[in-house]
């Protein structure tokens, strides 16, 4: 077994898929909607897409895409900030690759790295720190983000730079955190999401327990799901289920890697670096309180905001954007104005377009672009 | 960004480190394996489990009998109603 073929059998998919279809019809909703299923990480996003699920699934089942994709939700201040520290001549920037084309105020970090401003792409921020080793006359500054997935892998990397002595590391950190994330959705006025696809990567760190609120508090049913079709297509019918005999509990889809209590070796290097930081600003959600992370002072010589004596600025996203209503699942992400004519992948001027996470590049880059916006234009 | 890729641990190459290699794909690659040891499981015990490999760290150790209970829900899922079905068309 090598966990993914597995998971991609058509003509299982088929099958759930016919039972997906009968649970649907069998749902009775109180308004005349389609029943809304928000998945809440952009990993889900870009699966549904490029396996095209959400041509498969009845119409009267619709994904509403999530504020899961950490790059598409980066205020356009935190990328002026980046770009501040990569000014400087004695700096090495690093970052994930996706980070690079998302557009601050005037420019980009590749526009930067064009110019001749010295930024890495890394794959792990192990790298980074071997880039700090490697350049000891250099300031080396890895750009974190992401949700709980990402953070051990940072904060390990900040540990290990403090047990070797290298004192040339910096993190500018824009970790995120989940559960006030779906807070925020879930009391946002005109929520009508009936269940959630729960973050699979996220739940293998942080486990399902912490999901309980959604079911107790708010009455919605949640499954942390995995990333392959089949995952996906069984999560969605184990959410059907359980509206269709009025429930709503936390279940686990993805057990094979998920528990309920998350990876406790992988939770403590967190609680070790990071706290909470009191407010965070996200593109198109504007302020999510104690959503974001940031270093604690025990690992204060390793923070790029005290190193650059950075500031917290507020930049308001363009005019023309829509990002924050396809966001909140109020818009699809064609029927936003500029949605594949002055915003694409190749040029984007909203974040979701950046990444091939985001709701709008993902949309736009598996081949439902064209009838769409052709069917926009004769509306 | 949350991707991960199920890899299989070959060698343990920096025990102090706590890096290991693994074949991700069929290509090897060092990864950090410092999110699957603990009190429990020592570093050696790893080799030629399935882990989920993210930015170069292995987070979670693939439980291969759960993976197995999923397939076996997958395999039923609509069994019972296309049984009930035979059962309606054949009493017809």
């Amino acid at each position: 077994m090598k966990y993914v073929d597995e998971f991609r059998d058509p003509k299982q998919a088929k099958k759930i898929l016919k039972e997906i279809d009968k649970l649907c019809s069998e749902i009775k909703l109180k308004e005349d909607r389609p029943i809304q299923i928000m998945e809440v990480c952009g990993g889900h996003t870009h699966s549904i897409f490029r396996y095209g699920l959400n041509q498969l699934l009845p119409k009267k089942l619709e994904f509403v895409h999530g504020p899961g994709c950490p790059v598409c939700v980066l205020p356009r201040s935190v990328v002026d900030n980046c770009i501040r520290i990569a000014e400087h001549d004695d700096v090495i920037f690093t970052t994930f690759g996706d980070a690079m084309r998302v557009p601050g105020s005037t420019n980009s970090l590749l526009d930067v790295k064009a110019e001749g401003g010295d930024i890495r792409m890394v794959y792990s921020p192990l790298d980074a720190l071997t880039i700090a080793q490697k350049n000891p006359d250099k300031r080396v500054v890895f750009f974190g983000l992401g949700f709980e997935t990402t953070m051990p892998s940072t904060a390990l990397s900040i540990m290990q730079a403090k047990k070797q002595g290298v004192d040339n590391f910096y993190l500018f950190c824009n970790h995120i955190t989940i559960i006030p994330t779906i807070k925020a959705v879930l009391d946002s006025p005109g929520m009508r999401i009936d269940g959630f696809l729960g973050p699979g990567h996220v739940s293998l760190i942080i486990g399902t327990q912490p999901y309980n609120f959604i079911a107790d508090d708010y009455h919605k049913p949640l499954v942390a799901a995995g990333f392959e079709p089949l995952d996906i297509l069984q999560s969605v019918w184990m959410i059907l289920k359980q509206l269709k005999n009025g429930e709503a509990i936390i279940e686990n889809q993805y057990s094979r890697l998920v528990h309920e209590k998350g990876n406790e070796s992988a939770l403590s290097p967190i609680q070790e670096v990071f706290e909470l930081r009191e407010f965070f600003e996200w593109r198109g959600l504007g302020s999510i309180n104690h959503s974001g992370i940031k270093v604690n002072d025990k690992y204060r010589a390793f923070d790029a905001e005290v190193e650059f004596k950075l500031k917290e600025v507020t930049v308001t996203d363009p005019d023309v954007c829509q990002c924050g209503e396809v966001l909140k699942g109020v818009l699809k992400p064609w029927q936003c104005k500029v949605f594949g004519k002055e915003c694409t992948p190749e040029k984007p001027l909203g974040a979701l377009m950046v990444s091939t996470e985001g709701a709008c590049s993902a949309q736009y880059s598996y081949g439902q672009n064209i009838d769409l916006i052709n069917k926009k234009n004769n509306e | 960004m949350c991707l991960g890729i199920p890899a299989q641990i070959k060698e343990i190459i920096d025990n102090d480190n706590q890096i290991a290699m693994v074949d991700l794909s069929g290509v090897s690659r060092e990864v950090n394996i410092a999110c699957v040891l603990d009190n429990t499981h020592q570093a050696q015990d790893l080799i030629d489990k399935w882990v989920l490999v993210h930015v170069g760290f292995a987070l979670s150790v693939v439980d291969e009998e759960e993976a197995h209970k999923t397939l076996k829900i997958l395999d039923e899922i609509g069994e019972l109603s296309a049984t009930m079905e035979d059962l309606e068309q054949g009493s017809r």
